[in-house]
């Protein structure tokens, strides 16, 4: 590249930029090194030639890539956000996105520059200005992103709207509480008619109200007919989001077939009390219900997306699949079968959530890919995940007629090298045996010969699930069992081992021989045991001394003995349980009759289920499903309704895109809660006022219906609770190593069979009642519900917080005791003015005597502090509290209501205008004690600073409080930020003890409100201080007449305007009230206005000399309308809010 | 094994650590077997692995995983495109225009601009000529204009696009996606179509769309006279893309074009085993079955293979244990054959499995379904442009279990 030997040159020279950072003291050694190394990148970026800033820039962008930290470079890099060149613009914008919300306050220099952009005329550049402007984190631009988000939501471009749309999610991450205005925004993209926008938008949707499903009704047939064109990507968004609208809105298209189908089901589970009782209330709304008719729009939607399954992009075929699965009529479902088949073609990664999805499937709907069985045999090539994957789906697919080709194909996996794919598969075997009883014996006799393969892991997962096949029919496998004995001599891998040895002691009456045999061997060898070995040894020793006591007596003493002293505590507590349990003596109690009960009770077979049954209350496709646990944020997928809402609610008057038009045309309801819109059977002319009754209805229908289930799916619950707790106990007494729930059957008949039936119960009511499917989604969502509440509140009391500090402080604010000087003013205004217009002085004249307490200027300054500069709000609580500024504000405000009377005289103006110094608030710069007994206070004195008009005049005064007399005092070594300009005061050389003295000083803030940091010098010591500007003192006031100023108004609307509703208390009611509080804020002159309660005052920036409007118009009560006009949006935007606050009561 | 960690996360900052990933990939055998998903305390990561460059996104809330994965590969795609290989190096010498391409693709962590042809408006792809005409003249590799594509509703296309030449050439090429098992085959077909050119309209109509079982369309396709007419109707995008890619059911038989004869078997306790593959043509239609190449992944025992081949050559790679035999065409009178002894580790047990053999062939000017493309039409455009279509037949997973 040209640019680095240039580059070379320049960093010889560049000795010339350094001694700036050389010789700043705060700087230090440490530091410098790092200066240099970035100086040939600012001088870089500040030559005037673009090569060189590209280059610059690259290297920035590649030090970022690295990981480096850049951020010192952002003065000199946010300079060239105007930069012409697209390329050295662009890679700004990246830096700019990417440290903006480190450095905010530089980063707003920037953000004139983009709302330029946001006017241009070529609809990409608007475009890409909103993009960055609302990328930059800065919480104070806030307002600012606000409005261009609104402007540009109802811009002539699709593509500026798009980019809105884009911008909404932005915002509201940053700002939340922006969201109702946000969602005012997203209701008019949603009815916009393009392709362009409409994914977009919906995302926005989904980010910000995804709960306010009534904003779709109007345009959800547009969306429907639109969604073939949109971008791939939208119409993943929009395809999920129409999936959860159809569930709320629509009735369940299989809800008559689901009936049907679960009767096999019922009758498989056998003859349950509770299933007979279930069948009534079933049985009866069978009969209440009418024959389901799919709404138009619900088809419209099917069929819309169909063709979206031959889509080139996985996940939209995805998400169509999804909503076939949520949606569809059982017999349409089918469909999906042939596309999902298809994305297994595609990368592995897609694959493996393809798989995952089809996992789930399957087991619901086993028919849909039988015919693609071959399709997920495996390769020897695939990943191991995705082998499993394929098994778990093989296994589901396995039925009846098509097991033996799995069987055949399971065969060549077992002999795979890769072996947790083989243990998988004979995972998967097992699997198949138990769900098809046909091919029992034939898995078992597969297993039993891998029982001799030579790798040990395989035996040892063979030997797990043949334990758990042989309970299910123990007696005719006894060869079996023995053969198993056998193997403890060979099979080394504790869990297999442990199977063994549980399954003869389970069985030891099947081989009555080889039992105390084992034994002995594994007593000799116990000590050497892992734990669970153990824990089935002293097991087996258990149930072999209470069968065949002659033999293995002594041997079940030594291994108690043995495992008391085991380092293992749970083996020690399982020896002493044992053995109080099992050998009698005169203290074990009652329950030693029941030993043999407890210890060899019938055990039922352990149920092997794939992982992903019940998964699909999830929705599929999404993050949750996969992870099989709720993601951050998952929108829960709501059941079909009992009764279907309004359909009438999707009418819209103008249904030009709509195919559907037969659909008679009903008048619009005009925004209902959706929630209370039911159709019930009389129809959508339904009065209003039964509404609420059929919502009870449904409810309490529902209630009803699932009323027994989720009694006793609570009961199951708390009982499972339970029963988990004296399972836990129960289980180290029996030592049965399968679970609690052997450990019940000895108790009571009724207790096992219990938790039994709720489980199968629990399975046949899924299946019963698809909308009524698991208590935990309803638990859920109403968790959902009390959170958002609660987060409501919180909001709610957040906000009130902050009402309550902002109170104590304006009373802890004293009411000032007004002045003399003040009364006098007042009255003569008032005097003056009453001439005019007695009716409406009179009442202020008496306000403003009780209440309208001029508001000290903390307010604004204080309000800049939340805005994120804290430096200031620690200035003004530490300051003393002045006495406010009444006579002088008062006086102004007499000045402007004079020109009301057209007496515009400056001179009488500046006159009067001129005493406002003495009384303006004060701020503190240097406290004494850290001053060693110098104070500085300065204060905005709303002067015009004589030298240089585009400063602002600082008054400083100084106060000597030491012993000693300061000598030499001086501004040095001002560190200001680019564009901020100061004119330092004359030195003043001594300062005698107890003197005072002041001086003005002139700052140009360069239009922010940015500090100017400087310090202060004397003979011996430095302060660094930092003078901070409120937004109102960057104003200086500008005469105008009514005329003038609406003329310019009109120059300035749009994004220059922003407008803010404000109530006014009660002490604010006053014209007088009003003005003065608005002047205290900001020094603004107010322009005669001839109507009624509509104030203006006009001002400009000190520094560009840029107008600043502010026009506030009372409505009726006390509601009140602030717009602020100006070019320099940030200042426009915080001007708002200090008017507002110094309005606020 | 991994050369690089490249982190995008949603909102397009590159950062380059990730503990928990790299905990996830020392767990994982093989870098096949990173789980695509992993969810932490915080975050998600969402992964995808090409050309030995794990691409991981971090997710905060919900989205659909095939989003994020199908966006990623599309990120990979880009890369390939834009520096032919989608390698670290390139990654790492490229990071300016990675980062560049990036801010356009992904706006606030959704999908902004994917369409290549757009980005190459956008951002011109690095070339050596471009580069040293920047030097010289110091124009910029960013477009000037901005791209118009953005703003149709065909973002495909450029508006306005003018060639010199106007040629469209189509290729189907079809892949056999097969099992062979001693009897049993599962079968698929997939095709490409590789579209060079530039008419405002196109159609293509295929002579049995019933043999297509079933069909993803590039979003250019109108799919309603497809629906209707079983007609390809399209307006094209510049450069190559996929038109369409169809899957032929297993149901149909398909003719599998190649046999394998072979016999590999180890003896027990002697430390060697025997291989003999030869392969062979069936009914290839009188065309040449070329470029086949077989391999297979020895088991892990094996230590060395002794083998003459009687066309060809073969390598054996000892450390990954696999045997790449390049056979090049087939003639049927001259079967190609590989054979000799293997040498296996001494005092091992005998390997249980089988290696199975992977395929690879190719068949020019023909397309095993039997599909053909009947007519191209152009429309729109005054001038004749010059068609083409080109068959080709490819082995896709072709794997013989022994």
């Amino acid at each position: 590249m040209s640019a680095s030997p240039a580059y070379g040159e320049e960093k010889g020279g560049s000795g010339l930029g350094e001694p700036e950072y050389g010789h700043d003291p705060a700087s230090g050694g440490i530091f410098s090194s790092d200066y240099k190394r970035h100086d040939d990148l600012k001088e870089m970026l500040d030559s005037n030639k673009d090569s060189l800033k590209l280059e610059a820039m690259k290297r920035i962008v590649a030090m970022i890539a690295r990981g480096k930290n850049a951020s010192d470079l952002f003065p000199a890099v946010v300079k060239n956000v105007a930069c012409k060149n697209i390329e050295v613009k662009k890679l700004v914008y990246v830096y700019l996105v990417r440290y903006a919300e480190e450095q905010q306050d530089l980063a707003l220099l920037s953000i004139s520059t983009f709302q330029r952009g946001l006017k241009d005329p070529n609809q990409l550049i608007r475009a890409s200005a909103l993009r960055v402007l609302s990328s930059i984190r800065v919480p104070i631009i806030v307002p600012i992103m606000m409005l261009a988000i609104k402007e540009a939501a109802s811009d002539m471009s699709p593509y500026v709207r798009k980019t809105a749309a884009h911008a909404i999610p932005k915002l509201y991450s940053l700002d939340s509480d922006q969201k109702d205005q946000l969602i005012e925004v997203i209701e008019k993209l949603l009815s916009d008619k393009t392709t362009l926008v409409a994914g977009s938008v919906v995302m926005a949707f989904e980010e910000v109200c995804p709960e306010r499903i009534d904003l779709i009704h109007k345009n959800y047939r547009k969306l429907c007919n639109l969604l073939i064109d949109v971008e791939e990507w939208g119409q993943v968004v929009i395809i999920n989001m129409l999936t959860r609208y159809a569930r709320t809105q629509f009735l369940s298209p299989n809800q008559n077939e689901s009936l049907l189908e679960e009767n096999p089901e019922k009758a498989f589970y056998g003859s349950e009390e509770e299933d007979a009782k279930e069948d009534k209330p079933d049985a009866a709304s069978l009969v209440k219900r009418k024959p389901y008719v799919m709404d138009p729009d619900h088809r419209l939607l099917l069929r819309n997306t169909k063709p979206l399954l031959q889509s080139r992009n996985a996940a939209v075929v995805m998400a169509v699949a999804q909503l076939y699965f949520h949606l569809a009529p059982k017999a349409e479902v089918g469909v999906i079968a042939k596309a999902l088949v298809r994305l297994l073609r595609s990368h592995s990664e897609v694959q493996y959530v393809v798989l995952q999805n089809v996992a789930t499937m399957s087991i619901k709907r086993r028919g849909m890919f039988e015919p693609y069985l071959k399709s997920f045999y495996i390769r020897s090539t695939d990943p191991t995940q995705i082998k499993i994957l394929k098994l778990e789906v093989l296994t589901n697919l396995a039925n009846e007629t098509n097991i033996s080709t799995i069987l055949r194909e399971f065969q060549t996996y077992i002999r795979s090298m890769d072996k947790d794919f083989v243990a998988a598969t004979i995972q998967a075997i097992g699997r198949c045996a138990t769900n098809i009883g046909k091919v029992r014996d034939t898995c078992l006799n597969g297993l039993v010969q891998l029982l001799s393969n030579r790798d040990e892991l395989v035996v040892a997962e063979s030997v797990v699930v043949i334990k758990k096949l042989l309970q299910m029919q123990p007696s005719q496998h006894s060869e079996i069992i023995k053969h198993m004995a056998k193997l403890t001599d060979n099979i080394q891998v504790p869990m297999a081992r442990a199977s063994i040895l549980w399954l003869i002691g389970e069985y030891c009456e099947h081989v009555p021989k080889m039992a105390p045999d084992v034994l002995r061997k594994m007593a000799k060898s116990f000590t050497g045991e892992e734990d669970i070995v153990k824990l089935q040894v002293i097991n087996l020793a258990a149930k072999l001394y209470l069968t065949n006591s002659k033999q293995s007596k002594l041997l079940t003493q030594y291994v108690l003995n043995l495992a008391k002293y085991d380092q293992n505590y749970d083996i020690r507590d399982r020896a002493r349980f044992i053995r109080q349990l099992i050998v009698p003596t005169e203290k074990s109690g009652v329950l030693n009759k029941y030993a043999k009960k407890l210890f060899l009770a019938q055990k039922p077979a352990p149920i092997l289920e794939s992982s992903f049954k019940d998964r699909d209350h999830f929705q599929l496709g999404s993050l949750s499903h996969l992870l099989n646990t709720k993601a951050v944020g998952y929108q829960e997928l709501p059941d079909w309704p009992d009764e279907a809402p309004d359909p009438s609610v999707r009418n819209v008057e103008v249904p030009e895109w709509t195919k559907c038009t037969s659909r008679e045309k009903r008048k619009e309801k005009v925004e209902k809660p959706f929630y209370s819109d039911s159709e019930g059977e009389s129809g959508p002319t339904e009065s209003a006022d039964s509404e609420p009754e059929s919502v009870s209805e449904s409810e309490s229908e529902s209630g009803s219906g699932s009323s027994s289930s989720s009694g006793s799916g609570s009961d199951s619950g708390s009982q499972g609770a339970e029963s988990g707790d004296r399972s836990e106990e129960r289980r180290k007494k029996k030592k049965g190593k399968e679970g609690p729930r052997k450990a019940f059957l000895d108790t009571a008949g009724s207790n096992p069979s219990e938790e039994e039936e709720e489980e199968q119960g629990k399975k046949g009511k899924r299946k019963k009642k698809p909308q009524h499917e698991g208590k935990g989604d309803s638990g859920s969502s109403w968790e959902e519900g009390s959170v958002s509440e609660s987060s409501s509140s919180e909001s709610d009391s957040g906000s009130e917080a902050e009402e309550s500090q902002s109170e104590p402080e304006s009373k802890r604010r004293p009411t000032p005791p007004s002045s003399k000087a003040a009364p006098k003013a007042t009255r003569k205004g008032t005097k003056e003015i009453s001439l005019l217009d007695l009716d409406d002085y009179r009442e202020t004249e008496a306000r403003g005597r009780e209440g309208t307490c001029p508001r000290s200027p903390s307010r604004p300054v204080a309000e800049l502090g939340i805005l994120g500069l804290p430096e200031a709000t620690a200035r003004v609580t530490t300051a003393p509290p002045q006495p406010a500024s009444s006579p002088s504000v008062v006086s102004t405000s007499l000045v402007t209501d004079l020109e009301g009377l057209s007496l515009t005289d400056t001179s009488l103006a500046s006159t009067l205008l001129s005493p406002t110094f003495s009384a303006v608030r004060t701020h503190e710069l240097l406290h004494r004690m850290a001053g060693e007994g110098l104070s500085v206070e300065y204060c905005f004195s709303r002067q015009p600073f004589v030298p240089d008009p585009h400063m602002v005049a600082v008054h400083i005064q100084f106060s000597n409080s030491a012993e000693a007399e300061v000598k030499g005092l001086r501004v040095c070594a001002p560190r200001l930020l680019p564009g901020i300009r100061l004119q330092e005061f004359p030195e003043i050389e001594s300062l005698a003890p107890g003197d005072t003295a002041s001086v003005v000083m002139g700052i140009d803030f360069s239009d922010s409100t940015q500090a100017a940091n400087f310090q202060l010098c004397t003979h011996s010591r430095q302060f660094y201080v930092s003078i901070q500007p409120p937004v109102g003192e960057l104003l200086a006031p500008v005469f105008m007449s009514e005329n003038e100023f609406k003329k310019e108004q009109g120059k300035l609307t749009g994004m220059s305007e922003i407008t803010e509703k404000l109530t006014l208390p009660d002490q604010c009611q006053s014209d007088q009230a009003i003005v003065q509080r608005v002047m205290v804020a900001a020094n603004v002159s107010r322009v005669p206005c001839g109507a009624d309660h509509v104030y203006r005052f006009a001002a400009k920036t000190v520094t560009s000399g840029s107008l600043v409007l502010i026009t506030l118009e009372r409505k009726d009560g006390a509601r009140a309308q602030l717009t602020v006009n100006s070019e320099k949006m940030v200042i426009g935007t915080m001007l708002v809010q200090d008017v507002v606050q110094a309005l606020a009561p | 094994m991994i050369h690089s960690l490249f982190l995008i996360n949603c909102s397009g900052e590159m950062f380059l650590e990730c503990d928990y990933f790299f905990e996830a990939q020392e767990k994982a055998t093989d870098v096949e077997n990173v789980p695509p998903v992993i969810s932490t305390p915080h975050h998600y990561l969402i992964s995808i692995y090409r050309d030995k460059i794990f691409f991981v996104s971090v997710i905060q809330t919900e989205v659909p995983p095939l989003f994020v994965i199908e966006f990623l590969h599309r990120v990979a795609d880009t890369f390939q495109d834009y520096f032919g290989e989608c390698s670290e190096t390139a990654i790492k010498d490229n990071v300016v225009i990675v980062y560049e391409l990036l801010e356009e693709m992904l706006d606030n962590g959704f999908p902004l601009a994917t369409e290549s042809n757009i980005l190459k408006e956008l951002i011109k792809p690095p070339t050596i000529l471009r580069s040293v005409v920047n030097s010289i003249t110091g124009s910029s590799n960013m477009g000037e204009t901005l791209p118009t594509g953005q703003l149709s509703n065909i973002p495909w296309r450029r508006a306005v696009v003018k060639y010199t030449n106007n040629e469209a050439y189509f290729d189907v090429i079809e892949e056999i996606d097969a099992i062979i098992d001693k009897s049993g085959s599962t079968v698929f077909a997939e095709i490409q179509g590789v579209n060079h050119g530039k008419p405002s309209c196109a159609i293509g109509q295929i002579n049995n769309p019933r043999l297509l079982d079933d069909v993803s369309f590039h979003p250019c396709i109108r799919f309603k006279r497809w629906e209707s007419e079983r007609v390809l109707s399209f307006i094209p995008p510049d450069g190559n893309f996929r038109l369409i890619s169809y899957r032929v059911s297993s149901q149909n038989l398909v003719a599998i074009p190649v046999y394998v004869k072979h016999i590999i078997s180890f003896k027990e306790n002697s430390s060697s085993g025997r291989f003999d593959v030869t392969i062979g043509p069936k009914q290839n239609m009188g065309k040449t079955v070329e470029g086949v190449i077989v391999t297979v992944h020895m088991p892990k025992a094996v230590l060395n293979m002794n083998l003459t081949s009687t066309q060809g050559s073969y390598t054996f790679d000892p450390v990954l244990k696999v045997i790449t035999w390049d056979v090049g065409k087939i003639t049927p009178q001259k079967l190609p054959n590989l054979k000799g002894t293997v040498n296996l580790q001494a005092g091992a047990p005998k390997p249980e499995e089988n290696p199975s053999l992977n395929i690879q062939f190719k068949i020019q000017q023909l397309a095993i379904s039997g599909l053909k493309v009947n007519r191209l039409d152009m429309y729109g455009e005054k001038y004749k442009p010059f068609k083409g279509v080109k068959y080709i037949t490819k082995a896709g997973k072709f794997q013989v279990r022994t």
